[in-house]
């Protein structure tokens, strides 16, 4: 019974390093939370922010109890002061939008990672977000023409059909080529291949749709506001939930395809599935940021690491959190190292991204040889 | 006893291309099948669709008497675990993780293990000699050790059928032998019904009580090891033109040394083994003789030599077998006296050196000497 212990004792320690990882994780969110409404151009007390979020908060709630009778205080307490209006307008849903999307790339990372078996895989090297971009590009500058307004639903459509198409050619690429690293090649050639579109379209772009498409395509979180936040909330937060409802699958699919099956998994409706969630994820981004590199495939990787485990049950919410501490970390350096110059929020991400990458691979290629 | 694991007229290929076709085999419950044949002969195919990963061209498949393709998923997954050739490559998983997967079946929808998923997983570990290595990262193990895990795993999802696709491979003779003893007292003590694929024939007749030949697009032979396996049916399997296989001690002679024979050697008892060996390295035709048909030289020299001349067990020798002896051996330019030849009923031996010396034939009864 010795050995009943030990299973004791390890399920303890591994539950204790799961609790402790997203306790970590909230806290620094939390805090990423603070930092990211009190820096900036106009500097916010910490004090200050409490106080109107706090009563912010508490109208709410006497608000709803009391059937309207606060919204007044409310619209004044957002509208009155210019602390209040860059709080409530600008940096919130800012923040807010970070950390979905950050979360919703980082779990579309995941989801590709599970389904080509594969740590180095992601919506960004695999050029599947380079694919919702073209299509998004291609929406932009050739469709408004007829249509006048392009919704941001219509873009996310747009960029869900062309993550897809692209997800599928790298998916029918890869069954050629059994080796890791080949697939990333393939994926950021297919990738050059959909930028090289993009860019001949804004050539041949009217000089008024170029203006919709730079602060765009360069991937930033600046054109944040309650809408997109909606937006990327009502799409990503579902999305979240079924990928998490599917983890049981997934990491039987660890296994490969031959003892997934044997156990019991239909392979093809459940890698349909994964493709679908993955391709909705990296699309709801890029229709609404652009593209952001290196989160899909550095934060799942940092992940697993923390939590010493490749569960999709701890790793899909750990990930998500995580996602979203470091793209609104990312986007916190990205709007304040050169302000008031914004950088594109890739031009951050892949400095902490791209070396995890490299790391992968060396450690990968020690372990085949 | 009923046959438990039947097949009927089934046919195999991939993408409706026939490979091989009217499979019509049974087995009783808790016995092992085993499958041989050359590489390539469709050993794989007919398992991965007994094991309902690829589809079957035609024909059926019965366990307890119900057809598996008209299962559901979850119901194959509760009869039926399997362990596959495909290497796999997991990313910090604990052997624990790898063998618990066995119980999806079993579990929830979050995939939650109860304690008794748990005793089952150990209790799987335990029976392939691994619950000490439990929390172990799998990718640390060696070729061995993650065979063990992954029969673990498939003893993990408590199935009445196991098929396992070459579980031997990549194992050294020690996890050979103890991977197949696993196996068999799964079969004797679960009644789980083994159906797998060997290289190794000297084991398969060993382990199986039922043996099937795959070769060509019909099955060549099935029934237990003893009805299967004559003495050619190895080389005709695996249709060996060169070298030979000897079913009584599983030992591969390597190809004949062709022409007139130029050495004789003089042996029995095991004493000519060495010598017979050596020659067939430098590929050098020779003859052996007197040897008695039940004498251990007699099964190597056999595969060896087309002159060997040999006696009925358990009679004296007679003098027209001497006298062949005698005229193959003055024919030769070298004589090798293996030894052993000491003993009254090989007293012609004696002779036979006696006449090689008689006539300045060359004696030699060094190894070393040969060699040169």
């Amino acid at each position: 019974m010795n050995l009943q212990n030990k299973t004791v004792t390890q399920n303890k320690k591994s539950h204790l390093r799961v609790t402790t990882v997203m306790f970590g994780l909230i806290v620094l969110l939390f805090l990423g939370f603070i930092l990211n409404i009190s820096i900036g151009s106009v500097e916010i007390s910490i004090k200050e922010i409490f106080l109107m979020i706090g009563r912010y908060i508490s109208y709410s709630i006497k608000n709803i109890f009391s059937k309207g009778a606060y919204s007044a205080y409310l619209a004044e307490l957002i509208n009155t002061s210019t602390e209040s209006m860059i709080i409530f307008s600008i940096r919130m849903p800012r923040m807010i939008l970070a950390a979905i999307l950050g979360g919703a790339l980082s779990v579309s990372g995941f989801l590709l990672q599970s389904f080509f078996r594969n740590p180095i895989a992601g919506p960004f090297v695999l050029g599947i977000s380079s694919g919702a971009k073209m299509s998004v590009g291609i929406t932009l500058i050739f469709l408004s023409g007829y249509i006048g307004y392009i919704s941001p639903w219509m873009l996310v459509v747009a960029a869900f059909v062309g993550s897809l198409v692209i997800t599928s050619v790298v998916v029918i690429f890869s069954g050629r080529v059994k080796n890791m690293s080949m697939l990333l090649v393939i994926g950021i050639m297919v990738g050059y291949i959909c930028s090289a579109i993009t860019d001949f379209c804004i050539t041949f772009a009217k000089d008024h749709d170029i203006l919709n498409l730079t602060g765009w395509s360069m991937g930033t979180f600046s054109g944040a506001d309650w809408e997109s936040v909606g937006l990327g909330a009502a799409i990503c937060i579902p999305v979240f939930l079924i990928c998490w409802l599917i983890s049981k699958p997934m990491e039987a699919y660890s296994l490969g395809e031959g003892y997934a099956k044997s156990m019991g998994i239909s392979i093809k409706p459940f890698c349909v599935v994964l493709i679908i969630l993955s391709s909705l994820l990296s699309a709801c981004v890029t229709a609404i940021a652009g593209t952001v590199s290196f989160v899909g495939i550095a934060v799942p990787h940092i992940t697993r690491i923390m939590l010493k485990s490749s569960k999709p049950i701890y790793v899909i919410p750990a990930s998500f959190v995580m996602g979203a501490v470091f793209c609104i970390f990312c986007d916190l350096l990205a709007r304040t190292v050169f302000a008031p110059t914004e950088m594109a929020i890739s031009s951050v991400t892949s400095i902490f991204g791209a070396p995890i990458v490299i790391y992968i691979m060396v450690k990968r290629r020690r372990q085949e040889s | 006893m009923d046959a438990y694991f039947k097949t009927c007229n089934l046919s195999v290929g991939y993408d409706k291309n026939i490979l091989i076709h009217d499979i019509s085999v049974a087995v009783e419950k808790g016995k092992i099948l085993t499958l041989i044949g050359p590489n390539g002969s469709g050993k794989s195919t007919i398992l991965k669709t007994v094991a309902k990963q690829i589809p079957a061209i035609n024909g059926s498949v019965y366990i307890d008497s119900s057809d598996i393709f008209r299962w559901n998923l979850k119901t194959m997954a509760k009869t039926v675990s399997v362990m596959l050739t495909d290497r796999i490559r997991t990313d910090m998983m604990t052997c624990f993780d790898v063998v618990s997967m066995g119980r999806y079946p079993y579990t929830n929808i979050v995939g939650f293990l109860t304690d008794e998923d748990k005793e089952t997983v150990f209790s799987s570990l335990e029976s392939v000699g691994m619950q000490n290595e439990a929390y172990r990262d799998f990718n640390t193990l060696s070729d061995g050790q993650k065979q063990r895990i992954l029969l673990a795993r498939a003893i993990c999802q408590k199935p009445e059928v196991i098929i396992l696709d070459e579980p031997t491979a990549y194992l050294d003779i020690k996890h050979k032998i103890e991977l197949l003893d696993i196996l068999s007292s799964l079969a004797r003590e679960k009644e789980v019904t083994v159906i797998m694929s060997l290289h190794e024939i000297d084991l398969a007749t060993k382990i199986s009580d039922y043996i099937m030949c795959v070769n060509g697009d019909v099955i060549e032979a099935f029934g237990t090891p003893d009805e299967i396996l004559k003495t050619d049916t190895v080389e005709r399997l695996y249709n060996m033109k060169k070298g030979t296989y000897n079913l009584h001690f599983g030992s591969i002679e390597l190809t004949k040394p062709k022409g007139e024979p130029k050495v004789f050697v003089v042996g029995g008892g095991g004493c000519g083994i060495p010598y017979f060996r050596a020659l067939q390295k430098e590929q050098i035709p020779f003859a052996a003789g007197i040897i008695f048909q039940n004498d251990i030289d007699f099964q190597v020299a056999s595969k060896l030599s087309d002159n060997v001349i040999c006696a009925p067990p358990f009679e004296p020798v007679t003098e027209e077998l001497f006298y062949a002896a005698s005229k193959l051996l003055l024919k030769c330019d070298t004589v090798i006296d293996a030894g052993g030849n000491d003993g009254t009923f090989n007293h012609y031996n004696r002779k036979l050196l006696d006449l090689a010396s008689e006539n300045n034939i060359k004696i030699k009864n060094n190894k070393k000497e040969i060699e040169q």
